[in-house]
């Protein structure tokens, strides 16, 4: 089945292709149908390599699969190949396994919207490119899925393209995340320039010669980053993802929260050889992941659009995964990619369900009370909050558990501000699970009725999850707990394609203490939560009324009016000034006004024209005379 | 008579110039008669230039199916014509570009539908003749040969301000290419000088040697002529008004074809005849290059008019291409050469697609639009294509071209690679902002809620763009193979460095040993 690990890409491309060309004819059902299958057999594909590839010794377990040599020219030498290894294979089957869920899922999200079938050729294209990403065995067919889904991201954030919101949204991420590919490229330049190659194992044999701490490296690892940071949503460029939610919350779920935006963090994880040669940047990339972890919680806790609470929720776990990178802990990251991937998708998806049963209501304060009303939604969505919570036994506990304990033995400042942060993740995963299905019913009355849960093909998808939310942190039992001599399945799975470089400088004593502490920082979010929103039916102010510091969090720091004023605007009016400027005042000007002396100097000559006999001989004697006079001069 | 034996590249040259008695004969009142005997002209051109396919011979460095005739004896010009790797894709592309450009004017031109047809039938001549003359003097003659009737094209149909336009492309290009005249001459008595007979060819000319201050100055007597073509920053602004004013036809063709001659001409001519003055000025090119692509995307980004945004665009893209060729290595040269087959395809898919929405609405302000994706969604959807082409999305030809040039460009200097990145960003943003404010968002204008929707036609002009797009992103390797020789051969010629260079390797790796 190995050899056939190209029907993982082709099987959504196809289904782009048939799609695209055939969803307005034959409808939405067609569409929908169509897309779901193609994605899950790509699924089934996906599941069969991996059971092969787990049936073979851990030696064997990196293939490569040529298809066809693709840019070649000098140094530059990609080919189309595909690498299965563990790694990757763990990333395409989250890809491949939630990304066919949430298909299913939009077939009743969308039900009724006549762009429906250029909505399931986007996905299907998504598919396409999110798997060319991560099973690439060259940063050239990386960046192709790389490029491909962020621009699968700008078409489908602007799927609702008649209302401004979208469009600029759209435009937005695209653009920030090119700010983010202008760092991805310079790293590849950097690398075709130092080690000649793009390609992931000759490149890893390169890299074996060379020291750790190399300023070569220190660039490299450092420009490519920026590439995460752009992709990846932290900061500096992380302000497009909140904004993404302009697009179909199952967008939202699958591009915006389970798979693309983790990119970044596959990429750091797949070039970890590299990473772990460049101490300096893993420290940077620790702070960044903290910094991020922790402002984007900040702003989680007063945000009113169900969708945006989980957007900077999704920046803030982000931010934990390049906390654990950082740390030395590639495979503690993709661990937590993986569990959220499942929980945060379930969060989404929950949300989809409520504004779906609400007609496209997002704002919270206009909710309250639907655990009646959505029973299944309220279930699984709860299952979520606990798991993103870090509630003992559910996935998430274990994975970010994973991430602090490693980050505690790196060291413990950086620990400190994640460890801040999951207090107020349980906070505002709380407030807005207690605002949105508890307390009194704040929608109209005329809609109350009209409420009731999703169709089977939306919940089923959800239970799924939940189930997956519930279990998937079995994974990756940690060491201390380890009662069922699983061991830490994932990590081990992982090691070999994966360089972790975590430092453990605390015995089991230590780890086992701090889960305990771990526990505490949840319940503590959680308390603050249920005694405002539960017990006394606390709902979120009106948007003016905050001052002070909430006021500055409830306009996210400013970073937006900031980035447009120092960026966007500047830029422009630069542009504005360097075109009248130079193109039409300077240059144009010159090349007018000389054509304008040239026409001067004629009109003034025409007068010399005047027909008069003896007016030439003069000019003719004068001619020959000043020759005279200059022939003297030069050869005398 | 065999097929093989005949003289393929004249024939292919001159092919054009069969239709234009056959028009001289046809009544003036059928303009559509007169369209379809012009598409039929261009069209035969077309399949002929293809079977440049199967006679060319990868793998070889030299010139292909040359043909020499005596031309002007006493001073030694010949008619001398052969293709190589480099000129083969261009020579199709101009072909099927004209093929393109006459598909496309059908309902656009509909005065002096006549005169229309020949004028393209003599630009396309001069413009194959360009890419394919191996004589000094013979290139000068098709180089000049083009600017008429692009001067008549703009200035008989083009638009408002198309006086101002016309004059302004005509004197400009002129001006530089009286340069080039006067260096071609001085070469032809150089020859003469040492070797006793007077000659313009190509071949005669790169066996001199020049001394470096020589080199320079022809260099720049060349340059020039090539530079304001390119189109190079500071010689650029010819090209927004010339575009924005021809007619699509012309602009497709200004686009895709002329101001790829200027960079054939640096390849096929600055490169080889002073290879010592190219490796010196290459910094100072590059840097002309990088101003470009910067300056270009700063320009595109404040333009109100679509037209002018899409030819603001190609001094960016141009720029690309210039510093490719002057990164002077492997992954620059196939990386520039490529980038001309894919800005010939993209752009010119560009301006055909303006000049669809300039036919049924009458502007081109991009203020004047927006929403209409709702109206034509396969309009949009193919301005979608191009669009991704030109900034280069991987997966279309765009990436191909730019990653090349990008690489090369880094890897001879850090510097200009790492700013002409820069214009990947840039890229994005004037074409994004531009799709927006054209096609998302509410129909906002009555006049635009009327509009239709693509046509059978139109819409068939397109799909073998888009299949180019495609196949070039996917499969480049088909055309780099075709560069791959000349490319090598214009490298062997700064050879005397590599060598160098390879000689001290050699010591520091000897006295490793």
């Amino acid at each position: 089945m190995i050899e056939y690990v190209w029907l993982i890409t082709v099987l959504p491309l196809a289904g782009f292709i048939i799609t695209g060309l055939l969803g307005n004819k034959f409808g939405e059902k067609f569409s929908g149908i169509m897309a779901s299958l193609f994605s899950a057999a790509a699924f089934v594909v996906t599941a069969m390599i991996f059971r092969e590839i787990l049936g073979k010794d851990e030696e064997s377990r990196k293939i490569i699969i040529k298809l066809f040599d693709w840019i070649v020219a000098g140094k530059v030498n990609a080919a189309v190949a595909y690498q299965i290894d563990p790694l990757s294979l763990v990333m395409a089957l989250v890809v491949t396994g939630v990304g066919s869920l949430i298909h299913f899922y939009s077939i009743g999200y969308m039900h009724g919207d006549s762009g429906s079938p250029k909505y399931f050729a986007y996905l299907n294209l998504f598919m396409f490119s999110m798997l060319n990403l991560v099973l690439g065995s060259n940063l050239l067919l990386m960046f192709l899925g790389w490029e491909g889904v962020g621009l699968c991201s700008y078409l489908l954030i602007g799927y609702y393209y008649e209302t401004k919101v979208a469009g600029d949204a759209g435009k937005k991420a695209f653009i920030v995340n090119r700010v983010g590919d202008f760092g991805f490229l310079i790293g590849i330049f950097l690398i075709i320039f130092t080690f000649g190659t793009v390609d992931f194992s000759e490149l890893e044999k390169a890299v074996a010669g060379h020291v750790s701490g190399e300023v070569i490296i220190f660039w490299i690892t450092l420009f490519l980053f920026i590439g995460a940071a752009g992709k990846s949503a932290q900061i500096p460029l992380y302000v497009w993802l909140p904004d993404a939610m302009a697009g179909p919350t199952p967008v939202s779920a699958l591009i915006h929260a389970a798979t693309m935006v983790t990119s970044g963090l596959y990429m750091l994880a797949r070039l970890s050889f590299l990473y772990v040669k460049a101490p300096d940047v893993m420290f940077i990339i620790c702070v960044i992941g903290a910094l991020t972890a922790f402002f984007a919680a900040t702003i989680g806790t007063l945000q009113n659009d169900i969708k945006k609470v989980l957007a900077y929720s999704t920046v803030s776990q982000l931010g934990y995964m390049f906390m654990g990178a950082g740390a030395g802990a590639f495979s503690a990251g993709i661990f937590h990619v993986v569990t959220h991937a499942f929980f945060k998708a379930l969060l989404f998806l929950g949300a989809g369900s409520v504004i779906h049963a609400l007609h496209h209501e997002q704002d919270i304060r206009k909710m309250g009370g639907l655990r009646k009303k959505l029973p299944v939604t309220h279930f699984t969505f709860l299952i979520g909050t606990l798991a993103i919570a870090g509630t003992p036994l559910f996935s998430g506990f274990f994975s970010k558990d994973e991430i602090l304990w490693k980050v505690f033995n790196y060291n413990i400042f950086i620990w400190g501000i994640g460890a801040v942060s999951a207090i107020i993740t349980a906070y505002y995963m709380f407030r807005l699970y207690f605002v949105t299905f508890f307390g009194e019913t704040r929608f109209k009355e005329d809609t109350e009725h009209k409420i009731h849960e999703s169709p089977a093909i939306m919940t089923l998808p959800l239970i799924i999850l939940a189930v997956l939310a519930l279990f998937g942190g079995f994974l990756g039992m940690p060491h201390t707990l380890d009662f069922f001599h699983s061991g830490n399945m994932i990590e081990e799975f992982l090691h070999k394609s994966v360089a972790d470089h975590a430092v453990s400088r605390y015995g089991e004593g230590v780890e086992v203490s701090l889960m305990g502490v771990s526990v505490m920082l949840a319940v503590a979010g959680f308390i603050i939560a249920f005694i405002v929103f539960y017990k006394n039916n606390g709902i979120p102010e009106k948007d003016n009324q905050y001052v002070g510091a909430q006021k500055v969090i409830f306009n996210k720091y400013y970073i937006d009016e900031i980035y447009e004023t120092a960026f966007v605007k500047s830029i422009y009016n630069f542009a504005k000034v360097l075109w009248r400027l130079i193109d039409v005042f300077i240059i144009d000007g010159v090349i007018n006004g000389t054509a304008r002396i040239l026409r001067d100097i004629g009109e003034g000559l025409r007068y010399s024209e005047t027909g008069v006999v003896h007016d030439y001989m003069i000019f003719m004697a004068g001619g020959i005379v000043s020759f005279a006079v200059l022939l003297f001069l030069l050869f005398l | 008579m065999d097929i093989n034996s005949m003289p393929l590249l004249s024939i292919i040259i001159f092919l054009p110039l069969l239709g234009i008695p056959v028009l001289a004969l046809m009544p003036n009142k059928k303009g559509s008669m007169l369209h379809y005997a012009g598409t039929f002209f261009t069209g035969i051109t077309f399949l002929f230039s293809l079977y440049l396919i199967p006679s060319f011979h990868g793998g070889i460095s030299g010139f292909q199916l040359v043909e020499k005739l005596n031309w002007i004896k006493p001073i030694g010009a010949t008619y001398f014509i052969g293709m190589d790797g480099i000129s083969i894709y261009l020579v199709i592309l101009t072909a099927f570009l004209t093929f393109i450009a006459s598909l496309s004017a059908y309902t656009a031109i509909d005065t002096r539908v006549k005169e229309f047809v020949i004028t393209l039938l003599v630009l396309e001549v001069g413009m194959i003749g360009v890419f394919l003359a191996l004589d000094l003097l013979l290139f000068y003659i098709f180089w000049e040969l083009i600017l008429i009737p692009m001067y008549l094209l703009i200035g008989i149909w083009g638009g408002k301000n198309k006086f101002y336009a016309s004059l302004k492309f005509f004197l400009y290009t002129l001006a530089g290419s009286t340069l080039m005249l006067l260096a071609s001459i001085y070469l032809a008595f150089e020859v003469k000088q040492q070797t006793g007979q007077m000659s313009f060819s190509l071949l005669d000319i790169q066996k001199l040697h020049l001394p470096l201050t020589i080199q320079v100055t022809m260099f720049l007597a060349f340059a020039l002529a090539f530079a304001i073509k390119v189109p190079f920053f500071p010689f650029h602004t010819w090209l927004p008004d010339a575009h924005t004013e021809a007619p699509t036809a012309g602009s497709v063709i200004l686009a895709g074809v002329l101001l790829k001659m200027g960079v054939y001409g640096f390849l096929r001519f600055n490169i080889p005849l002073f290879p010592d003055a190219s490796i010196l000025l290459a910094p100072a090119m590059s840097m002309l290059a990088v101003i470009g692509i910067i300056y270009g995307a700063f320009m595109a980004l404040v333009q109100t008019d679509v037209k002018r945004l899409v030819a603001y665009s190609s001094v960016s893209h141009m720029g690309f291409v210039m510093l490719g060729v002057f990164a002077l290595n492997e992954e620059g040269l196939n990386g520039a050469i490529i980038q001309m087959l894919n800005h010939g395809i993209s752009t010119g898919m560009l301006f055909l697609l303006v000049g669809m929405i300039y036919e049924r609405r009458h502007t081109r302000m991009i203020d004047e639009y927006g929403g209409i994706a709702k109206v034509m969604p396969m309009f949009a959807t193919f301005t979608m294509i191009a669009l991704l082409s030109s900034i280069a999305l991987p997966g279309t030809n765009g990436f191909v071209g730019e990653f090349l040039i990008l690489s090369g460009s880094f890897i001879s200097n850090h510097l200009f690679g790492g700013l002409a990145a820069l214009g990947v960003i840039f890229g994005a943003v004037y074409m994004l902002w531009m799709y927006q404010r054209v096609f998302l968002g509410k129909i906002s204008r009555p006049a635009n809620q009327k509009l239709t929707d693509l046509n059978f036609r139109e819409k068939w002009i397109l799909i073998p763009l888009v299949a180019l797009i495609f196949s070039m992103g996917i499969y480049p390797g088909y055309f780099i193979k075709t560069f791959q020789a000349p490319v090598k051969q214009l490298l062997i010629l700064n050879q005397d460095i590599t060598v160098e260079s390879a000689a001290v390797k050699g010591q520091i790796s000897g006295e490793k040993l």
